[in-house]
């Protein structure tokens, strides 16, 4: 249980942190909070042959909350972003979501970009990156791209970013007008990691009719996808939408895995039961939304 | 441009420390190994038990989890920095300690560090004019694993310091701990 050999360095600036990278090629990887990486290379699951510490680089720590939506610098915690009002003002899922990730003492040094760029389907910021139709900034050594969630990730614990590539921020875009947001999961234990989970995302049109409903799941699938759900609820008024039949929607459209928490039955059962549940409380957010 | 070996100096309890370590040197084996603070009791090894908590910068942190290199320029309190000096070459507890004490908050022991860390950090941080909800408590408790007590009397326990810390403050205060009944 103890880390395999590695180089390591704790560069000042992204450039440095890029260089250290570009020069250590394959083996290197990018160390933020380490509340993934360390359990991975403790049981040796990985064993880099570089670690790029980020943690003293400056100007990554902070949030950005605008009218088009919230920027999370690449050292923002996740419990910085839970207790950032001017986030969940903007898009309030965050912290919902947020708040369901590990337990506290976790939460105050993992990052949310971290555990986007970790990738795992059982986390919750790759979902809300996902049903928020998100996207990150990824520094190189040849300049910034902007990459959409689709592009990023690619599988299970994967994404699209090989070699020399830092992510400096996650970008949640600004929930729409007339929108409303839920999230909820089913864990153990508070703290742990979800057999299950659902974040959505509901809008009305002006005469309080259903014109969006989507969704996205943790642990169910390989990788965070969107569910558009408006078939089973589209063009209803609000207050008699049939969030069941979403529900029902959602679990033909799911094709979650079974492992020893749960079995794949019982995770489609759950996608069902908590679509319905979520949506349903998007959609009262979305009516007080709703002028 | 990467090491695999550094000096470090960090604050631990208060007390300026130097060590040269290994880079892949978790900090829960620095602050063990190198700096004979063993007080802080190593569990799972991969964050899930909490047993290693302790204080980065007044932050419960799993210093399983953290590389020792990575403390270089930083605080660190260990179970060891809880008390306080009385002055009189003996040591007063932090409530929580106290508390634990009362309330037989612990058996083995192993995993009462992190458990003490935790909530002190939590209970030093709040407002301890107001009185502590069950909430509060479970979200202080709820990440770190006992395997002898079955928490009711860890939960207890921060009832008892949060209460002795807002008897400190001066506010008026219930003769028994809210919630105490229905837990114990
Ligand atoms: C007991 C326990 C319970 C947990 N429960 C949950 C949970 O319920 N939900 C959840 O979502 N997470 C959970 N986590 C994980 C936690 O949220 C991590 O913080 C997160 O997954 C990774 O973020 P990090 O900053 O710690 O990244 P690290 O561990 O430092 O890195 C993770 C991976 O991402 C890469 N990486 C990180 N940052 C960057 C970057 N800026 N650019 C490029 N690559 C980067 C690293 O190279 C590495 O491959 C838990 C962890 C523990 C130990
Ligand atoms: S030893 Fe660090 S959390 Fe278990
Ligand atoms: S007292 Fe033995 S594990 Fe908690």
């Amino acid at each position: 249980m103890k880390p395999a050999p590695f180089g390591y360095a704790d560069p000042t600036s992204v450039a440095e942190a890029l260089d250290v990278l570009a020069a250590e090629g394959d083996g290197a990887k990018v160390l933020a909070g380490g509340q993934s990486l360390i359990p991975l290379l403790s049981m040796r699951l990985a064993a880099p042959t570089a670690l790029v510490d980020i943690n003293r680089v400056a100007g990554l720590d902070r949030i950005s909350a605008s009218p088009d939506g919230v920027r999370v610098g690449a050292l923002v915690r996740h419990a910085h972003l839970l207790a950032s009002a001017e986030a969940a003002a903007v898009q309030p899922l965050l912290g919902r979501a947020t708040a369901n990730v590990a337990h506290p003492a976790i939460r105050n040094r993992g990052t949310t970009v971290g555990s986007i760029a970790h990738a795992d389907p059982s986390g919750e910021m790759t979902a809300v990156l996902a049903v928020t139709d998100g996207s990150v900034t990824v520094a190189r050594p040849d300049g910034s791209t902007t990459v959409g969630w689709r592009d990023l990730f690619v599988g299970p614990l994967e994404t699209s970013l090989h070699g020399a590539a830092v992510v400096v921020d996650a970008f949640f875009p600004a929930l729409a007008p007339r929108s409303g947001t839920a999230f909820a999961e089913i864990a153990r234990r508070k703290g742990d990691y979800a057999v299950c989970g659902a974040a959505v995302v509901v809008t009305l049109d002006e005469d309080r009719r259903v014109a969006a409903a989507r969704a996205a799941y943790l642990s169910v699938g390989a990788m965070p996808e969107v569910h558009d759900l408006t078939d089973a609820v589209g063009g209803k008024p609000v207050d008699s939408a049939d969030w069941t039949a979403a529900g029902e929607l959602a679990r033909t459209l799911v094709d979650p895995d079974g492992d020893l928490h749960a079995s794949a039955d019982y995770r489609r059962l759950l996608v069902g039961a908590l679509t319905a549940r979520t949506l349903a409380e998007a959609a009262a957010e979305a009516e007080r939304r709703t002028p | 441009m990467t090491s695999t070996e550094r000096t470090i100096s960090v604050v631990v309890n208060g007390v300026p420390r130097e060590a040269t370590v290994p880079v892949r040197r978790l900090l829960s084996d620095v602050l063990r190994h190198d700096l004979g603070l063993t007080g802080t009791h190593v569990g799972c090894e991969h964050g899930v038990c909490g047993a290693c908590t302790v204080l980065l910068d007044g932050q419960p942190t799993r210093s399983c989890l953290v590389l020792g290199v990575q403390a270089d320029g930083h605080r660190v309190t260990t179970v060891e920095g809880l008390s306080r000096s009385d002055h009189q070459g003996g040591q007063v507890l932090h409530p929580v300690q106290e508390a634990f004490r009362e309330c037989h908050a612990l058996q083995c022991g192993f995993c009462t560090p992190g458990f003490l860390t935790t909530i002190a950090a939590g209970l030093d941080t709040r407002d301890a004019t107001q009185p502590i909800t069950d909430a509060e408590v479970d979200e202080l408790v709820g990440g770190n694993l006992c395997r002898c007590t079955g928490y009711a009397n860890i939960r207890k326990a921060c009832r008892h310091a949060a209460e002795a810390m807002r008897a400190a403050t001066g506010a008026e205060v219930a003769t028994s701990a809210p919630g105490e009944e229905a837990a114990t």
